[in-house]
């Protein structure tokens, strides 16, 4: 067996002495799990690193083992992402979202998603609507897509400002009057290419996909949110130093030094 | 099946010593043989060594670092900078600063990093009472010596959030071109981050 495949790492995981079990999130091939040998090594490990674009050719006697990858960087954008609370917070948690994924099963729209992250995963504020974008995405990937079409209650689809909690279908303004205490704010941007976010819509895009990614993902499953989520959301919130050369001049003693 | 060429303890010493790292079972082979030629100079003070060991090892209440007495000998020596606490990963990244000799700070020895793939959390590191040290007056520095990896880097930054009450300066250790490095041979990740932290020269 044998395939090549662009992909974007995910995770690494020591094995032995010196190889790494490797986790990529590909188009053709889903999240996909491989061994590298000497995956560890001081040549290979920077690009082993999440966020990192790679080419990889997968190689393995029967299809459903483990495998060998051999990896090539293309895109090596992990040191954006160290330098940054929110860029590394952001990986890490759509990462865990991609693990409720299962292995090996195809879903190129989600990689796509990703990768348009990883692009512009060391600026919060541009980065922050794509993740929403992605756990909507996700939700529908994973069979528990909304609809955010039209009015549950009244049909029309204008003025949609509210989720109903419980079918996960839009609502009107007017549709929604007598139950808006009870309902989920729909943003404009999740429904309109192109529209802007304001850190309020962004604030609530995330509740909205974190209720159903709770209620219908995680709890069912009787796992945890991941942790980097709420860091992420906590980082955007405060807004903070999204880069080394900021944190340095926030601590007063480097910038001096620093061209 | 190869017929057994020695007893039962040999064979098991065999098997033991195949468990360490950079050994395989050739090389346990090897080691095996030449202790039990060596028997009186070497494996019999080896055997004491091992028991001393397994007997007195503790693991420091103040910093996590692992010695024969708890505080450990870091911890116990009065002569290091009291104002400085250097983070790091496990016990082999402090020898290796040790080793370096660059900083006479005190320690705090995490146990690992966060990385949701192996299923580490923050409840599985040795972090709380990093921030109850972070908070002691004497603290005024505390750096973040952890690996120029995502998961590291990661660490790193939720440790930075936990100690934003604390009243010290935070530091992380600069990345960049490694001594002896020849820029051809570098990733970019690392060339760009040392573009980045460029200093006057």
């Amino acid at each position: 067996m044998e395939w090549t495949d662009q992909g974007i790492v995910l995770g690494t995981r020591r094995h032995g002495e010196t190889s790494a079990i490797v986790e990529l999130m590909t188009p053709g091939h889903g999240r996909h799990l491989g061994l590298v040998r000497g995956g560890i090594s001081r040549k290979v490990k920077p690009i082993l690193q999440p966020g990192n674009s790679v080419q990889a050719v997968w190689r393995a006697r029967l299809d459903e083992h483990l495998g060998n990858y051999t990896i090539e960087g293309t895109q090596l954008i992990s040191d954006r992402l160290m330098g940054s609370a929110a860029a590394s917070y952001g990986m890490q948690s759509v990462a865990a979202l991609l693990r409720l994924l299962p292995e090996r099963d195809p879903h190129p729209a989600l990689f796509q998603a990703l990768a348009a992250i990883v692009a512009r995963v060391d600026q919060p504020s541009a980065v922050a609507p794509l993740i929403v974008q992605f756990e909507l995405r996700l939700l529908a990937e994973l069979g528990f897509g909304l609809d955010l079409s039209e009015c549950a209650a009244t049909g029309n689809d204008a003025d949609l400002i509210y989720v109903s909690p419980k079918s996960g279908r839009a609502v009107s303004r007017a549709g929604g009057e007598e139950w808006k205490e009870r309902l989920l704010a729909l943003p404009l941007f999740l429904k309109t290419e192109g529209a802007e976010a304001s850190a309020d819509d962004v604030t609530a895009a995330f509740a909205l996909t974190g209720f159903f990614l709770l209620r219908r993902v995680f709890e069912p499953r009787g796992i945890p949110m991941p942790d980097a989520r709420s860091s992420f959301l906590a980082t955007i919130a405060r807004g903070r130093r999204p880069h080394p050369e900021e944190a340095a001049s926030d601590l007063g003693f480097t910038r001096d030094r620093q061209l | 099946m190869p017929r057994a060429v020695a007893g039962p303890e040999i064979e098991r010493l065999i098997q033991l010593l195949a468990r360490l790292p950079g050994l395989g079972p050739r090389s346990a082979r090897r080691a095996a043989l030449h202790l039990v030629r060596r028997r009186a100079d070497l494996m019999e003070p080896l055997t004491g060594a091992l028991g001393d060991a397994l007997e007195k090892i503790v693991v420091c209440g103040a910093c996590g670092n692992i010695d024969t007495r708890d505080p450990c000998t870091v911890c116990a020596d009065n002569t290091r900078d009291g104002s400085m606490l250097i983070v790091v990963e496990n016990v082999a990244d402090l020898w290796a600063l040790e080793r370096a000799g660059a900083a006479s700070g005190r320690y705090h020895v995490l146990g690992g990093t966060l990385s949701p793939l192996d299923g580490v959390g923050p409840d599985d590191l040795n972090i709380e009472t990093l921030v109850q040290r972070a908070h002691e007056p004497a603290v005024t520095e505390v750096v973040l010596a952890l690996n120029a990896t995502v998961d590291g880097q990661t660490t790193a930054h939720y440790i930075t959030d936990l100690l934003r009450e604390a009243k010290v300066k935070i530091t992380r250790l600069a990345h960049g071109v490694p001594i002896g490095g020849e820029l051809d041979y570098l990733d970019e990740g690392t060339l760009s981050a040392a573009l980045r932290s460029r200093t006057p020269f």
